[in-house]
């Protein structure tokens, strides 16, 4: 990374500053979840039956289901009747140019660091922004659609493309899966959606950026990535949220299929508002993720989890298909009172499928970490392999680093392998980073961004060097 | 599994119990057993959605019809066992007949009823580590234990020899409830040999409990052999609580039984102690065995290392479940896990858990898990040199469980488990 | 450049340096020898500022500042360099990162600008020259997989691109073949200059054959009970230590 020196050097507030709030006129749902918000929420995007059935099935299925109690986690439990299932950003017309997007929406996205101007983006990256679950722009659309590359809001594609909505949508998280998957499938209210052709080679880092704005205001956000046959493509979403001093509920389902030989590399960086330093407020991260690889194919996670007060998250790969491959890489930073108990699902179906854990967790203050994962091998899924590393860093003595994996194997000829260790920054690691004239802080950042950078390698450029700066914000001040 | 089935087979299960007679009992034990059948009452059956179970089904166990009978007449059974103390317990009663003693100095060996009867040092110890609160086999053992082996060394009380408690299960369908109590004061030393065995005419089930104290000072070794015939069922729990600069190690090794279930949990209560726990299941058939250890590190600077491994061979299914717990105040902790595996076929199962719950900054702790095969390179390079396949297997066999055999500090029992692993390994496929 | 007076300093409650005296002027190199916990690297570690070990007595002064009063950092800052006997490992941070980030920050305490990219490169390109450090080893994590003597030069290398004035070298030239100590020795002379000091700790005689000490002092049981030129250490690698361990016995 050419640029990390520079990054080092710079100097950055310890607030988090994506925590402004933009005053947009919304478009709410009343406050409540019952058939009828479901049915408004459908009416509001004029959905076909059918999507409006799968949501109602998803409803009845989530009324019947408990929040899970498994997770490391404490935390009050949401009131699912105390909050707005639909919020937009209100629309005078459709758009038709950058120039009729709402002015506040776009400082706002200036803001963070987004320019939704085309001619603005030097480098290739095709944004959809989504605040408050509705997409606002896509970029790059016309470029993309010259290689048969859909990429557009969930909403639209809907309209748009509903035989393929119709043909992948909850494939592969099932409206029942869980209860949180069972909630978003039965009120999502957008997200984004992503077709690549067959054979085709996306040419650019598809992004979608993801904000909170309203308050009381739950974000059900759906994202589909379908990579068809022998085709590529590299993803990535990025979350931010206002400050706020109640805690916010965030719960996305994100589905990949990667087709034979097609290969889908899924990024994020989560910087959800993790709550000020006392523990009040900030957002409840609850997200199903899974990917389902079928021959040969190939799904990658990265993941740079720093913000949110809670976190439960999972990403997690079905390898279906024969030698198809599966990867997580996981930098997860808690700091003040956050709680992540995040990891991986990697599930051997097909024979010969490989897959791999790198997870990093850094735990300071009064943070609890948790890695949580399951390897499971079936009986057919033979000569599989996994390799599991799960590593967790302490700093300070009032947070808690914990590693709970799952290791199945059912049959003889895999191998599979975990590691996990445990422990603080090296005292002489930092002497000798003193020895050479750097004071503390400088030494400590200098060591974790070391530690993670088998993860932010996997990062394209732009966004490795985002997570970086991240990290050191998130941990500024938690030494010492 | 419905609500009503599982209560009716609760019902079912604790049907055994209600003709039980134990107005013999001393009062301060009767009491226990009171307090404990409420926590019978009270809790259910593990299922399924019990995480702690998450891996083992004791339907089956508590579907069966047993016997609770002391057996009569004689039993044929061969019991070699080269030392002086020998306590044995038949279906979970004191077999006066079969066992026997040599007084030493300051080293107290006795059936645990024999003992309740004198003991001020019982009353305070017995039932307190047991958590019949949280599990049901717990209670169910506190509140109807038949008898049991007491052991209790005085302080800086050295046994010259092992000292050996064996459970014999006898009859067709007994049911057992074994309870013993050691007792190490400081600075005592003892090794014991826990075994557990049954004639395999049937299909029994022995739920043992064992509550250890450990205090300053003290060292204690405990192996434990379980070798019970491959229809008998087990549930085998150790509670067990050591204090400052004490030493303790456990052996397990599960050599045979239909389904067997070890719960080990220790407390570690005081600084600069060291523990070790090993284990090694040589699974075969459709044999079931879970291991669930917690070590719970509470003070500064101890100690913990624990190694278990096993071998799954034809359609049996291995559970390892290791917890290794970091409290806030338990800085400087060294905590070692390790948990290796082999799967023989396509039909063994093995499911590992090692875990580690971490609230103190300055440790080094680390756990591993490996599951793989026979190195087939291994293998053809001693083929290669004349061996025949069987005995190459054999010999790498023999070779990944040595790891846990040399930690046995009884001669006669390493050289009974070396003795074990090679005819085992000698006869597969 | 740096004096030290009665100096006195215990680990756990053990002494281990009883009252050590020395003064290093600016162009002299110093050498100072002992048998196994003579408490030679204890030195190394009190003067660089490591906090496991406490200061009962004594001062320390380094060009007019209170060295004792400062943070390992500050030392650094203000010229003083430890060539580590066990170079460190840390895992994903490369050589020049690592580099980059402590010369900049030590300007930036200078008031200095950073150093361009240009110019940075240039210097590490020259200075690792001098110790002949492999170009691939710039750009690997901190000492990670490095073997030994590629440490020992990677030590030697920081020292060329950070200028100190005052240089203390830990035992550099344990585990170090003929070859490897031949080309640290050469870097270290070719860094000496008329302004510079350097106090090379060394348990071998061998070393000061290619780095030619202007004193030698010799270190038994924490404190200086010999000094002389170079050819005490020639007496030293004939006799042993036992003569001066009998020397010491008489007048402790």
């Amino acid at each position: 990374m050419a640029s990390e020196e520079e990054l080092l050097e710079e100097i950055t507030s310890s607030e988090y500053k994506y925590g402004f709030v933009t005053n947009i006129e919304s478009d709410k749902a009343p406050k409540g979840l019952n058939e009828d918000i479901i049915r408004f929420i459908s009416a509001k995007k004029n959905e076909p039956e059918w999507l409006l059935e799968y949501r109602l099935k998803a409803f009845r299925n989530w009324e019947k289901m408990e929040e899970p109690d498994w997770a490391h986690v404490n935390y009050p439990k949401p009131d699912f009747q105390d909050l707005h299932y639909y919020s937009a950003p209100k629309k005078k017309k459709e758009l038709e140019s950058l120039d009729e997007v709402d002015p506040e929406l776009l400082e706002t996205f200036e803001k963070l660091g987004i320019s939704l101007d085309e001619q603005k983006r030097l480098t290739g990256v095709a944004v959809d922004a989504v605040i408050d679950s509705v997409s606002v722009k896509t970029t790059f659309k016309d470029k993309l659609a010259e290689l048969g590359i859909i990429f557009c809001s969930f909403s639209e594609a809907v309209q748009e493309h509903p035989e393929l909505v119709k043909k992948y949508l909850g494939t592969v998280v099932p409206p029942g899966d869980n209860f949180y998957a069972a909630l978003n499938s039965a009120v999502f209210t957008d997200g984004s959606f992503c077709y690549i052709p067959k054979g085709v080679r996306c040419p650019m880092e598809l992004s979608t950026y993801f904000r909170i704005n309203e308050a009381n205001t739950g974000q059900f956000e759906r994202t589909l990535v379908i990579a068809d046959e022998s085709s590529y493509v590299s993803y990535l979403e990025g979350c931010t949220a206002p400050m706020r001093d109640e805690n916010q509920l965030h719960a996305a389902v994100v589905e990949l299929v990667a087709l034979d030989n097609a290969e889908i590399k899924y990024s994020t960086i989560q910087n959800w508002y993790p709550g000020n330093k006392e523990g009040k407020g900030g957002i409840y991260n609850f997200v199903t993720k899974r990917g389902l690889c079928m021959e040969n194919s190939k799904i990658s996670w990265t993941q740079v989890e720093t913000g949110s007060a809670v976190t439960w998250k999972y990403p997690s790969c079905v390898l279906k298909g024969d030698n198809s491959v599966g990867e997580f890489y996981s930098v997860a930073v808690t700091s003040k009172h956050q709680q992540a108990d995040t990891g991986s699902k990697m599930i051997h179906l097909g024979k010969n499928t490989k897959s791999t854990i790198i997870s990093k967790g850094i735990s300071a203050m009064q943070a609890n970490n948790s890695y949580r994962g399951l390897v499971h091998i079936s009986k057919n899924a033979t000569n599989s392999r996994n390799f599991t590393q799960c590593d967790s860093l302490l700093m300070g003595n009032n947070c808690g680093a914990h590693t709970f994996p799952y290791i199945e194997v059912k049959n003889k000829s895999s191998q599979v392998e975990h590691e996990a260790t445990t422990s603080k920054i090296g005292e002489d690691q930092i002497f000798y980073c003193k020895q050479r004239g750097m004071d503390e802080e400088t030494a400590i950042n200098l060591i974790v961004n070391g530690y993670v950078k088998e993860v932010l390698n996997q990062l394209p450029m732009e966004f490795a060097v985002e997570a970086q700066k991240l990290l050191e914000i998130s941990l500024e001040g938690s030494v010492g | 599994m419905s609500e009503t089935l599982a209560i009716k087979n609760k019902d079912h299960f604790l049907a055994h119990f209600r003709n039980l007679d134990f107005s013999f009992d001393v009062d301060f034990s009767k009491t226990k057993r009171e307090e404990a059948e409420k926590w019978v009452k009270k809790l259910d059956f593990p299922t399924s959605k019990t995480e702690y179970w998450k891996y083992t089904r004791v339907n089956k166990l508590i579907k069966g019809d047993y016997r609770m009978d002391f057996p009569e007449g004689e039993i044929d059974i061969d019991l070699s066992v080269p030392s002086k103390n020998c306590i044995v317990l038949v279906n979970g009663y004191f077999s006066k007949e079969l066992s026997w003693f040599s007084a030493e100095k300051g080293v107290n060996f006795s059936s645990l009823s024999d003992a309740k009867e004198n003991s001020s040092i019982i009353q305070k110890k017995f039932a307190t580590l047991s958590k019949d609160q949280d599990e049901i086999f717990a209670a169910v053992n506190t509140a109807y234990h038949q008898d049991g082996a007491f052991l209790h060394l005085e302080k800086n009380a050295v046994a010259s020899e092992p000292l050996y408690i064996i459970h014999i299960s006898d009859s067709e369908s007994a049911l057992s409830n074994p309870r013993n109590l050691i007792i190490m004061e400081e600075g005592s030393e003892a090794k014991v040999v826990l075994k557990t065995i049954s004639t395999q005419k049937g299909t029994s089930f022995t739920n043992m409990l064992t509550e250890v104290f450990v205090d300053r000072n003290a060292n204690l070794e405990i192996n434990k052999v379980q070798e019970e015939g491959e229809q008998d069922y087990q549930i085998a729990c150790e509670q067990v609580e050591q204090k400052k600069d004490s030493h303790f190690k456990i052996n397990t090794f599960t050599l045979n039984g239909a389904l067997v279930r070890n719960n080990l949990n220790i407390d570690l209560l005081g600084e600069h102690t060291e523990t070790w726990l090993n284990g090694l299941y040589l699974l075969q058939g459709k044999q079931h065995v879970d291991n669930h250890t917690h070590v719970f590190h509470r003070e500064p600077n101890c100690v913990s290392h624990e190694l278990y491994k096993g071998i799954m061979d034809d359609q049996s299914t291995g559970v390892f479940n290791g917890k290794v717990f970091v409290h806030r105040e338990a800085q400087k902790t060294n905590a070692y896990q390790s948990n290796a595996n082999m799967v023989l076929t396509d039909d063994a199962t093995i499911n590992s858990k090692p875990e580690l719950e971490i609230y103190a900054d300055d440790v080094q702790c680390s756990h591993g898990s490996t599951t793989g095969q026979l190195d087939e390179e291994a293998l053809f390079y001693l083929r290669s040199r004349g061996m025949s396949e069987k005995s190459a297997r054999a010999v790498l066999l023999n070779a990944f469980a040595a790891d846990v055999v040399e930690h046995i500090g009884v001669e006669s029992v390493k050289e009974e488990i070396e003795a074990f692993i090679d005819s085992h390994y000698q006869g597969i496929k | 450049m740096i004096k030290i007076e009665n100096l006195h300093a215990s680990i756990e409650g053990t002494e281990i340096l009883r009252g050590i005296n020395l003064e290093i002027k600016a162009g002299e190199v110093h050498a100072i020898m002992g048998p196994n916990g003579s408490g030679k690297s204890t030195l190394a570690s009190v003067l660089a500022g490591r906090d496991e070990y406490e200061v009962t007595e004594g001062s320390v002064n380094f060009l007019g500042e209170d060295l004792l009063e400062l943070e390992p950092e500050d030392r650094a800052r203000a010229g003083v360099f430890l060539a580590f006997q066990y170079p460190v490992e840390i895992p994903g941070v490369s050589n020049i990162n690592f580099l980059k980030t402590a010369i900049n920050e030590i300007r930036e305490k200078r008031g200095q600008d950073p150093l361009s990219a240009k110019d940075f490169l240039q210097q590490v390109k020259e200075k690792s020259a001098l110790v002949e450090l492999d170009g691939k080893l710039k750009n690997r994590s901190v000492n990670e997989g490095f073997s030994g003597g590629e440490k020992k030069r990677n030590e030697i290398f920081q020292m060329a691109m950070l200028e100190p004035k005052f240089s203390i070298l830990d035992e550099t030239d344990s585990g170090l073949d003929i070859d490897a100590l031949r080309v640290v020795a050469d870097g270290v002379n070719k860094l000496k200059t008329k302004d510079n000091a350097t106090l090379v700790i060394t348990h071998y005689q061998r070393l000061l054959d290619y780095i030619v000490p202007d004193f030698v002092h010799v270190l038994y049981k924490g404190r200086i009970v010999k000094t002389g030129d170079k050819n005490l250490a020639l007496e030293l690698e004939e006799k042993g230590y036992d003569w001066i361990k009998d020397d010491a016995g008489v007048t402790a």
